[in-house]
Parts: structure tokens; C-alpha cells; sequence
């Protein structure tokens, strides 16, 4: 998010997932996508054989990787010397957008000097990718036509995450590859509502639309809508904010709706004892899960069947979703709850149902402000930004120009992951996703055809490295970091490159977060899960 | 027997899909055949997307912590001490001595509302949901 936002205004995906099917090259990095956006691998298996390309990133054999024109295994964390590499390259062989990069962009001097040193021996040696692959991959992806980036967890999970989607999007802005039909950036996110938890100022920083706490105009506005005065204009904690503070104590109470912070946490015992400390936790949730457990206050809400409300998916767009069944038991709607509280501790605003609460988001946001239930309920969504009712929503973004005005080239220089393999804890440990489980399991795992095909967690180890610690298919391993160690069964294969282990967290009984580190990126203070340096050894 | 428009609760796709409820009960699910993201498709999660919903370990009752028991309790005391509590901590500390997090998983205007009652009626910006992570 922060980066996109830094480069080109915004920090949503830029284009759609229709526009799939016209694009002829996909850059795919850090996305598993057939497992965790299946219905997006599925249009980019389609778009190849009708015979677009697929540029593929990847350390592990994904299952896209079969149909890749490229694909290259870089080492553990390495993707800026990539992107670098492939920059210096393009601007080399005079393979940018010249016209592009001096009419919409700034920067591309700073840009020019920094990749310039990321020569393709310097880039085999901090990626492992060969020269002449690194060659290809950049022409490639400089000579389509409509060329996508696709990136999800794989790239922002890392010390270096917002460097990585700088990087993408320079890369973009200098082959031109931003602003039309079928090119962009585009991250793809997690859960089906992230982009709406975000437009809706579910962060520490902004209200809805990214309107700042601490421009006075905004602030002005919300507190005219909310009749009030006095809000606080000095932006919040991040959740790895708030973990830290509860356990120094600052944080005193948390009120977590929704989400299961325990089990998707990076460093899961740290977590532990940061909410253990807390003097009053509320949880508003449709099951126990570990974190509810832990709670001063359980409330049981509805799940999405049980409901009205509006979904933002990845590609911005806003869906009404509606209530289909009676939530069991006295559960309650989350708005319900939240709407009964706001009233009970005395602030404006009555909400009868949704819609009401869709009216006043509809004032207050601008890229809001034509979505409208009426006419959600006759189509198929809208994407903002949508400013009025008559407005058709937008399909990709910075068409003419970005929405800050020029595209910022932000140069970043590759830095190495948080924790490096060394002598002890040789081995990298990555996490991700699979097909038949969502998430942290609190819905996945009740649904018994998903349980019977993905029961439990597996290891995935390279055969060298498996014959170097005496580890068969099945065994049962551990695998110790230096913040834990959880045991689970080794399965061998080439999927993973040697010296890196793969596993996912969807798991309770396996809690991969029990190993990973908390270090996290210093802009968007999103974690580094996606790799910390573990020893393993067969369980006898 | 009723066909209830709705979204998948899981990937960001944004798949839309019908529930098929039957006596009160969602006994099944339909992909919508002309939405544009998934043009009457589902994958495996989205075609199974219904079956947590009448799990019978759901929460049904509101719990609080009594002698260190989560107790089953009403609506009103459960709330009533939420507001007492969250007003005690905010009165002795300080605003910033409360947290609240936002859920990818509830809807907008849900997200909506927590970040309103965290920002008027308890004046504090720490607000964040977990899909940062
Ligand atoms: S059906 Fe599958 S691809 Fe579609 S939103 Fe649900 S989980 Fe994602």
C-alpha cells in the first residue's frame, strides 16, 4: 500500500481482473496465485494458451510454473537486485518508454544512477539468476505490449516490502507499462474485504478514502458529520504498534473485531504475552478462535450469510452482499453492535440498517460518493474512484495522468532479509498459502471436504537437503528457530530450491508463527513472514 | 426455497455467488453466471463457502470473564461493560492507552462504524486491521 500510494497517488490494485484477458505478458512475483486467488490463476492459465506469456518469480515450483515462458528461482528475498537488475538492463539497451518517462514521470535520473550499479553479475550474485535469464526476462517484459504485474503476500511480507513494490512500480513507469488497458500494478489482496478495511480508514493514519487525520480539512469535515470536536490528529498505532505497546504496557485495552490476531501474528508467543498483558480485551467474533479465547468480553456476531453490507475486492470494486439466514442464537450483525455502542456512549447517528450507514459513507468520502445501494443492487458492483451517481466507476487508474500528478520514481537499494541463514539455523523458512485452506482456518477448517484435503500441515523440504538430515516423505520433523519450534511431517520435493523449507499457517496445531521473526518493514510495519532462518531435525 | 445474492467470504476475488437457502438453512451454493469476475465460476473454498455457517460450535451467546470463567451473559451487561471499561481505560491513561482492529472480513460499513467509535467516542487514531499481515 504505502508504496504504490508513494509512487503513483494510490495504493490500490490499478487495474481489473477483466482486463486479464487482454493482457500479453504477466509478470507474476510473490503471488502463489493458483492457491490463494484461484479464480485469477485461472484466467492466467487461459490468457497462455490462448498465448500470452507468463514471467514467473518464483522460488518454488508453483503450480503457474508449467505454464511459464520464464521462470526464474531467485534466492530467499532478493527481488529489488532482481527488478534492479532488470532496470539497468532496459535502460542499457534503450528499451524504455522515453516519451512516457519524461512526460508523466519524476526521478528518473536518481533512477538511472542507483540501477546502473546492479549489473547482471552483480544481480547473479545476490539473486542466483543467471545473467543471460535476467537478460530475457527484462526484454521481455520491456517489448509487450500490455504487460501486468501481479504481486501479493510474497512481496510485501518482508523487511524490504515496501522497497519491493517501489521497485514494481518503477519498473512499470519506465517501460510505460501504467495507466493503460491491461498493464499496471496489482497487487492482489488476501481476504475478501482488505481493500475495503482500508478505503473505510480502518488504519492508524486516515479516515474513509485515505482523507488524513492530520489535514485540518478533513478533520474538519468529519468532525462537522460526526458533531463533534476535539478529534486527535496525531496518527495511530499500526497492529505491530499495538503488540509492541501492550506488551510494554502502554496499550491497555483492545477491541478486535473480527480477526484472529493470534494465529496470524508473526512471532505468535510474543503476541501471546503482549494480549495476556492487556488489562481488557473485547472480541467480537463468530466462533472461539485462539485469540477469543483469550478475551474480558466475547461478542458473537453474524457471519457474511446472516447480513447486509458492501464488499471492496481487489480490484476496487463494491459489491452488496445480502442477508440470506437468521444469525444462530442471539448472535448480532457487526454493524448492529457497533451501532448500539456508538449510541450508548452518546454519539451522533442512528442506523437502522446498512444502507443508512452506506449514506453517510457516501458524504464523506469522494471516491465514495456515487455508490449507492440502489444502484449496486441492479449491477454488478462499481469501482471507485465513483465521485457521483452518474459516474460509470473506473475501471483502471492513472489513465492521463497518476492521481498525485507526475509517477515518482523511488529507487531502493537491495537489503539483505532480517534474519540470514548462518552456521546454526541454516536453513530458510518461508510461509505461504494452499488451495484448500483460507487464512488462519477459523472458516476453512469447518468445511469438511477442505479439512479432508488438506487435514493437516506438511514441511516441504528439497532432496538434498532432506538426504543431508536423514528425512523421509512422512517423517515427522522439527523445525526450531530462535523463538520456537513446532513439529509437523516432511514431505520432499523439488518444489522448494535447496535450503529453503516451506509450510503454511492455516495450521492451529503447527503454528508456523510460533518460528517467524517480528521484524518488520520500517514504512508499512508489515512483518517479515515470509522467511526466518530455522534448523530442522527428524523426530525419532 | 429462496436464491439470496451474496459475496464469497474468502479471497480478495470478490467472487459472487447465490445462497441457496432452504427452511431457514443455506443448503447450498450457486456461482453468479454473469458477474464479470467470476462468470459462473467458484473454486473449491467458494463452493464449500456456506457449510461453516450453521457449525454448531458458532458463538450464540455474549461471554464474559467472571472469576477468570468465560460465563455466558445478556447483551446488555456484556455491552454495558465494554463501554465502562473502554470509558474507565480512556479516563485514567489516556485515549491512546486503546486499541481497535478492523476486520478484512466484516463489511464496509462495519469497518466503517469501528473506526468511528474508535475515532469520536474514544478519540484515538490506533486503528488497524490484520491484513497488513
Ligand atoms: S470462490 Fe474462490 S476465487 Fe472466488 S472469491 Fe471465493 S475463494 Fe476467491
Amino acid at each position: 500500500m504505502a508504496g504504490l500510494a508513494a509512487a503513483f497517488g494510490s495504493g490500490a490494485m490499478t487495474n481489473s481482473i477483466g482486463e486479464f484477458e487482454d493482457a500479453d505478458l504477466f509478470f507474476v512475483i510473490g503471488s502463489n496465485t493458483t492457491a490463494q486467488h484461484p479464480l485469477i490463476g485461472t484466467r492466467i492459465i487461459n490468457a497462455v494458451e490462448r498465448g500470452a506469456k507468463l514471467l514467473l518469480f518464483d522460488p518454488r515450483e508453483i503450480q503457474l510454473a508449467p505454464f511459464a515462458s520464464l521462470h526464474l528461482r531467485q534466492n530467499f528475498g532478493t527481488d529489488v537486485a532482481l527488478v534492479n537488475g532488470m532496470m539497468n538492463i532496459i535502460i542499457q539497451e534503450d528499451l524504455y518508454d522515453r516519451p512516457y518517462v519524461e512526460s508523466r514521470t519524476e526521478g528518473f535520473d536518481e533512477l538511472k544512477a542507483l540501477v546502473s550499479r546492479y549489473t547482471p553479475k552483480v544481480v547473479e550474485q545476490i539473486t542466483g539468476v543467471r545473467s543471460a535469464d535476467l537478460y530475457r526476462a527484462a526484454v521481455m517484459y520491456a517489448q509487450a505490449d500490455k504487460a501486468m504485474i501481479v504481486y501479493a503476500m510474497g512481496i510485501t511480507q518482508h523487511v524490504t516490502g515496501t522497497d519491493n513494490v517501489k521497485t514494481l512500480a518503477n519498473l512499470a513507469m519506465l517501460t510505460g507499462h501504467v495507466g493503460r488497458h491491461s498493464t499496471g500494478v496489482n497487487p492482489l489482496r488476501g481476504q475478501n474485504n482488505v481493500q475495503g478495511a482500508c478505503d473505510m480508514g480502518g488504519l492508524p493514519g486516515v479516515f474513509t478514502g485515505y482523507q488524513r487525520v492530520n489535514d485540518p480539512a478533513s478533520v474538519q469535515k468529519f468532525e462537522k458529520a460526526w458533531e463533534t470536536t476535539g478529534l486527535n490528529t496525531k496518527p495511530g498505532l499500526t497492529i505491530t504498534g499495538m503488540v509492541e505497546a501492550a506488551h510494554s504496557g502502554s496499550l491497555k485495552a483492545l477491541y478486535v473485531m473480527g480477526e484472529n490476531p493470534l494465529l496470524s501474528d508473526p512471532d505468535l508467543t510474543h503476541a501471546e504475552h503482549a494480549l495476556g498483558n492487556l488489562d481488557f480485551l473485547v472480541v467480537q467474533d463468530i466462533f472461539l478462535t485462539e485469540t477469543a479465547a483469550l478475551a474480558d468480553v466475547i461478542l458473537p456476531a453474524a457471519c457474511f450469510a446472516e447480513k447486509d453490507g458492501t464488499y471492496t475486492n481487489t480490484e476496487r470494486r463494491v459489491q452488496l452482499s445480502r442477508k440470506a439466514v437468521e444469525p444462530p442464537g442471539q448472535a448480532r450483525a457487526d454493524w448492529e453492535i457497533v451501532s448500539e455502542l456508538l449510541s450508548r456512549l452518546g454519539c451522533c447517528g442512528t442506523y437502522p440498517d446498512t444502507e443508512s450507514i452506506m449514506r453517510e459513507i457516501n458524504a464523506l468520502t469522494p471516491s465514495y460518493a456515487g455508490i449507492t445501494y440502489r444502484r449496486l443492487a441492479s449491477g454488478y458492483g462499481l469501482q471507485w474512484p465513483c465521485p457521483n451517481e452518474e459516474h460509470p466507476g473506473t475501471v483502471f487508474l492513472h489513465r492521463d495522468q497518476f492521481t498525485k500528478g507526475k509517477g515518482t520514481f523511488l529507487p531502493c537499494e537491495f537489503r539483505p532479509p532480517a534474519e540470514a541463514p548462518d552456521e546454526e539455523f541454516d536453513l530458510t523458512l518461508t510461509t505461504g498459502r494452499i488451495y484448500y485452506q483460507f487464512h488462519t482456518g477459523t472458516m476453512s477448517r469447518r468445511i469438511e471436504i477442505l479439512e479432508r484435503e488438506a487435514p493437516q500441515p506438511v514441511l516441504e523440504i528439497n532432496p538434498e537437503d532432506a538426504k543431508r538430515y536423514g528425512i523421509r516423505t512422512n517423517d515427522l520433523v522439527e523445525v526450531e528457530s530462535r523463538r520456537g519450534s513446532i513439529r509437523l511431517k516432511a514431505e520432499v520435493t523439488t518444489r522448494v530450491p535447496r535450503k529453503v523449507l516451506f509450510t503454511t499457517f492455516h495450521f492451529a496445531e503447527s503454528p508456523v508463527n510460533r518460528l517467524t521473526t517480528s521484524a518488520f518493514d520500517p514504512v508499512s510495519e508489515i512483518p517479515e513472514l515470509k522467511g526466518c532462518a530455522v534448523k530442522i531435525r527428524r523426530c525419532s | 426455497m429462496a436464491r439470496i445474492p451474496t459475496i464469497c467470504p474468502f479471497c480478495g476475488c470478490g467472487c459472487s455467488m447465490y445462497l441457496v437457502v432452504d427452511g431457514g438453512r443455506v443448503t447450498g451454493v450457486e456461482p453468479s453466471p454473469a458477474n464479470p469476475i467470476n462468470k459462473g465460476m467458484l473454486c473449491a473454498k467458494g463452493w464449500n463457502a456456506f457449510e461453516f455457517v450453521h457449525s454448531p460450535d458458532r458463538l450464540t451467546k455474549p461471554l464474559v470473564r467472571k472469576n477468570g470463567v468465560l460465563t455466558e451473559s445478556t447483551w446488555d451487561e456484556a455491552l454495558d461493560l465494554v463501554c465502562s471499561r473502554l470509558t474507565g481505560i480512556r479516563d485514567t491513561h489516556g485515549p491512546d492507552a486503546l486499541g481497535f482492529l478492523c476486520s478484512a472480513k466484516c463489511t464496509n460499513e462495519e469497518n466503517y462504524l469501528l473506526m468511528k467509535l474508535a475515532r469520536s467516542a474514544f478519540r484515538t487514531n490506533n486503528v488497524d486491521h490484520c491484513a497488513r499481515l
